[in-house]
């Protein structure tokens, strides 16, 4: 039995702001940031969006893109920044694609990667039969505290997949995950934002998950870099896909479709489900793609997916990835402040 | 069905009475009437209110039952009062209600009173509550507010008949004139095109002076049979015609956003009853809740043909003088909009010009006014027709 | 608006889903349980509406209610939806951006809260349809 995606969707909000209008608030040298993070803007959502907003249109493009909404049994929603501490960002989905009552769905959450997370549970869903077609959601609209470096690239962004049995764009030959209990990052109950470790983010953090995860799935797949046409990983900036690709003997050309954090941010949950709609946007017939996502606490989960001949017919059913990245709407730091609700207008 | 007249017309000042209650202006006005009349009071037998959001505005609904007590009627004499409520019309309507009970035979000496109270909350509140008057469901829920809804109606207008900014202004400015000669008008200030065109932006296209005030007043009328009239007063209003109507309570669900469907049925209705034409009609005291909505009720009403009111406007057809005075007592716009006493206050206005007491404002030889009530967007319309002469 | 009142509406404000007579072909938006033209003989039944529509009239708001503050300026407009019936909605571009007779298509935003700790009213709302 194959599991695959049969459809794909991806949401990203017009508006940016610049690494230098951030850092002209905070006296910081912007090139510094620019240079060590690799990322010049990121996304910004609008005033009324959120997560609910952004995961219903990345699901509207899955459907778009011809998923049958009326044969979805289960949805769940990856993300840190879910509107409700308590009630489920899945069903406004459902509600608002016109999913089905008879249906399963849940909310995840695993800092960064909930998204790829909601992957495997629907491909284990459908594997067992419980649902036809499930769609798995990583969405966010990412928190940074002002003046913190997170600020640079917390984003806003988001992409839906619906995996099913048959009818696919893309075969997901395999997924494994490598897990740990690390606390690099973390955002407590009642906190609105999160804090981090700093620089144990890195090496015991990132690299040692998404390096354990991909070295697992190339053995156990019997692969090499070389086999596969794009790789996608988590992007917490530009510089650490980079240097994870570089280490594992991927290229930068091999990473390229799928590295939108430089020009949108870090969108969280969002991220490497992002960089795997962008990569689906441009792939052809036959192309294999490498994903591995992360999510600090910490894991990783990888994916080996090989493109079917249905990818041309879908494409260019919905807005991409990278159009929306350039459809881009250039705001101050005030109203930046303002769309993030850091203005409280509370009387 | 037989004639009514008005005997009796009370009306507080208009504007904000930050030391006054609900039920103090209310009163005022009443008594106000029941002098004018010639009453004691014991003659009253029944009350219509008109009052559009007591519950919004004072927290008070009920108010039926609260009038009735305050001004003497609850205790002694348990007179019937009912609060009569369609928006900004709900004055209007009292008086309607009012002569409909005394046409009937059903009661001799009805007291129609209109009320609002509205400086008592934020101004956010009173635009909320002022929101209600629409579909709060389709309208009000995705954030329509009373400007935002009549600012669709301008804008459409402008672009359909080519009405521009400064006809828009007009409106305001002959208002603000007219108010300068009413000593209850809340604004008595000469404005100009620019005051309006350059005056903060409230929805686009409306400035704040293309929209009416927030305003506390209170005014009130006493209706008796036309044949018995003359035992009251030397000075007898009568009615001649009443018409009532409705339309879709969304904007967006008219037939045409430029046209108040309402405000073209009711005006039919009263001309017809009156036997009447538009051409008969001295002066009329229209809604003008905004500068278009004076626009569109020349209009509808039909002293000037679709499209040129704005026109006709700004060229003073609509003041003295010109084919017809419109709002002679200032309008919503200058003269004050306590909504749910704006229909009765109209009233008033016409029972000085009839009797010829309106001083500076006078219309000369005036023998037959209109008013024009709307509430909301246009979903109701009240219209009457008053005389100083008996029904021929 | 209570939680009941809202969640009632909720096929209708997420998704569009207005009603249909089946006696005269006329379509509903916002939905209507009795047809006003047919009246007893009418038949509703749901319509799923397509969400692309036109720009009637407009006007961008600059003093919202109480709840709106935050989001002012926003510019309100009536929509005619290509199905037929008109709806007044929210149109998310610059002011200057929106014209009559503008093509439109829906995107799902949020309308409104029930203040910060309250419930959060999701709907419909358009932006400028480039196509």
């Amino acid at each position: 039995m194959k599991l695959g995606i049969s459809a794909y969707g991806a949401y990203v909000p017009r508006y940016r702001i610049k690494v230098d209008e951030i850092a002209k608030v905070w006296g910081d040298d912007a090139d510094d940031y620019k240079n060590g993070l690799m990322v010049t803007e990121k996304s910004v959502p609008d005033m009324d969006e959120d997560t609910a907003t952004i995961a219903v249109e990345a699901a509207r493009n899955a459907i778009l893109r011809g998923a049958d909404p009326k044969k979805i049994g289960a949805i769940y929603v990856g993300s840190e920044s879910h509107p409700y501490a308590v009630k489920p960002t899945a069903t406004i989905v459902a509600a608002a694609i016109g999913a089905p009552n008879r249906m399963t769905a849940a909310d995840y959450e695993f800092a960064c990667k909930a998204g790829t997370a909601a992957v495997q549970t629907c491909m284990g869903v459908v594997a067992a039969g419980i649902a036809e077609t499930g769609m798995a959601i990583g969405a966010d609209v990412s928190q940074g505290a002002p003046g913190d470096a997170l600020e640079y690239t917390a984003a806003a962004g988001g992409a839906a997949f619906v995996i099913s049995k048959e009818n696919h764009i893309a075969v997901i030959n395999h997924t494994c995950s490598f897990t740990t209990d690390t606390p690099d990052f973390w955002r407590r109950e009642g906190a609105d934002y999160p804090r981090h470790g700093g620089r144990f983010t890195g090496e015991p953090g990132y690299f040692k998950h998404v390096l354990s995860a991909s070295k697992m799935m190339l053995e156990h797949q019997g692969t090499k870099p070389s086999d596969y046409a794009y790789a996608v990983f988590h992007q917490p900036n530009g510089k650490f896909p980079s240097r994870a690709a570089q280490t594992l003997g991927f290229t930068k050309e091999q990473i390229k479709p799928g590295l939108t954090c430089p020009k949108m941010g870090n969108t969280y949950s969002g991220a490497s489900m992002v960089g795997l709609a962008a990569t689906l946007d441009i792939a052809k017939p036959g192309d294999r793609i490498f994903v591995t996502s992360f999510g600090s606490g910490a894991g990783s989960d990888s994916f080996d997916i090989t493109v079917t001949d249905r990818i041309t017919e879908v494409q260019d059913k919905a807005t991409k990835v990278w159009d929306y990245i350039r459809d881009a709407k250039y705001i101050d730091y005030a109203t930046y402040a303002k769309h993030k609700g850091k203005i409280n207008v509370d009387s | 069905m037989r004639d009514v007249a008005i005997i009796g017309a009370g009306c507080t000042r208009f504007g904000e009475m930050w030391e006054r209650s609900f039920r103090d202006i209310v009163v005022e006005a009443g008594v106000q009437a029941i002098v004018d009349a010639q009453l004691s009071g014991d003659e009253i037998e029944a009350m219509y209110v008109g009052n559009m959001s007591g519950g919004m505005f004072v927290s008070q609904e009920h108010t039926g039952s609260l009038i009735a007590d305050f001004t003497g009627m609850a205790q002694e004499k348990h007179i019937p009062a009912t609060r009569v409520e369609a928006a900004c019309a709900s004055g209007g309507l009292a008086l309607r209600h009012a002569i409909m009970s005394v046409a009937s035979g059903y009661h001799d000496v009805v007291v129609a009173a209109g009320v609002e109270k509205m400086t008592d909350v934020e101004t956010g509140v009173t635009v909320d509550a002022l929101a209600s008057a629409a579909d709060r469901e389709w309208e009000g829920f995705v954030g329509a507010t009373f400007p935002a809804l009549y600012a669709m109606i301008a804008r459409l207008h402008m672009h359909r008949y080519g009405t521009t900014r400064e006809q828009l202004a007009s409106v305001a400015v002959k208002n603000h004139r007219h108010a300068l000669h009413n000593a209850r008008a809340q604004f008595r200030n000469e404005i100009t095109i620019d005051t309006v065109t350059n005056a903060s932006m409230v929805s686009d296209p409306f400035t704040l002076f293309d929209c009416s005030p927030i305003t506390d007043g209170a005014a009130a009328v006493i209706v008796a049979p036309a044949d018995k009239a003359r035992e009251y007063t030397d000075s007898p209003v009568y009615v001649l015609g009443s018409g009532q109507a409705t339309d879709t309570i969304s904007l967006h669900s008219r037939k045409d956003i430029c046209t108040l469907g309402a405000s073209v049925a009711a005006g039919k209705r009263a001309y017809e009853m009156a036997h009447v034409t538009p051409r008969d009609i001295d002066l009329v005291e229209v809604h003008d809740c905004f500068t278009i909505a004076e626009i569109l009720a020349i209009e509808d009403l039909g002293f000037f043909k679709k499209g040129t009111g704005g026109k006709a406007t700004l060229n003073g057809e609509t003041t003295y003088g010109g084919k017809i005075p419109v709002n002679t007592s200032g309008g919503l716009k200058a003269c004050g909009h306590p909504v749910g006493a704006t229909g009765i206050k109209q009233a008033v206005e016409c029972v000085e010009q009839l009797r010829g007491v309106a001083g500076k404002r006078q219309v000369e030889g005036a023998e037959i006014a209109m008013t024009h009530n709307v509430g909301g967007t246009g979903g109701t319309a009240v219209c009457h027709i008053f005389s100083n002469a008996r029904r021929k | 608006m209570s939680v009941p009142r809202f969640w009632r509406e909720i096929p209708a404000r997420y998704n569009l889903i207005g009603t249909k007579c089946e006696t005269c072909g006329t379509h509903y938006f916002p939905p209507r349980r009795l047809c006003p033209k047919c009246r007893r003989q009418g038949k509703i039944v749901e319509h799923q509406f397509k969400g692309t529509g036109e720009v009637v009239t407009y006007s961008t708001v600059y003093t919202p209610g109480e709840s709106w503050i935050g989001s002012k300026p926003y510019t309100l407009a009536i929509i005619k939806l290509d199905e037929g019936p008109m709806m007044t909605s929210q149109v998310i571009c610059e002011p200057s951006e929106v014209k009559i007779g503008m093509r439109v298509k829906r995107v799902f935003r949020k309308i409104g809260q029930d203040g910060e700790k309250g419930m959060i009213h999701y709907g419909t709302k358009f932006v400028p349809d480039k196509k």
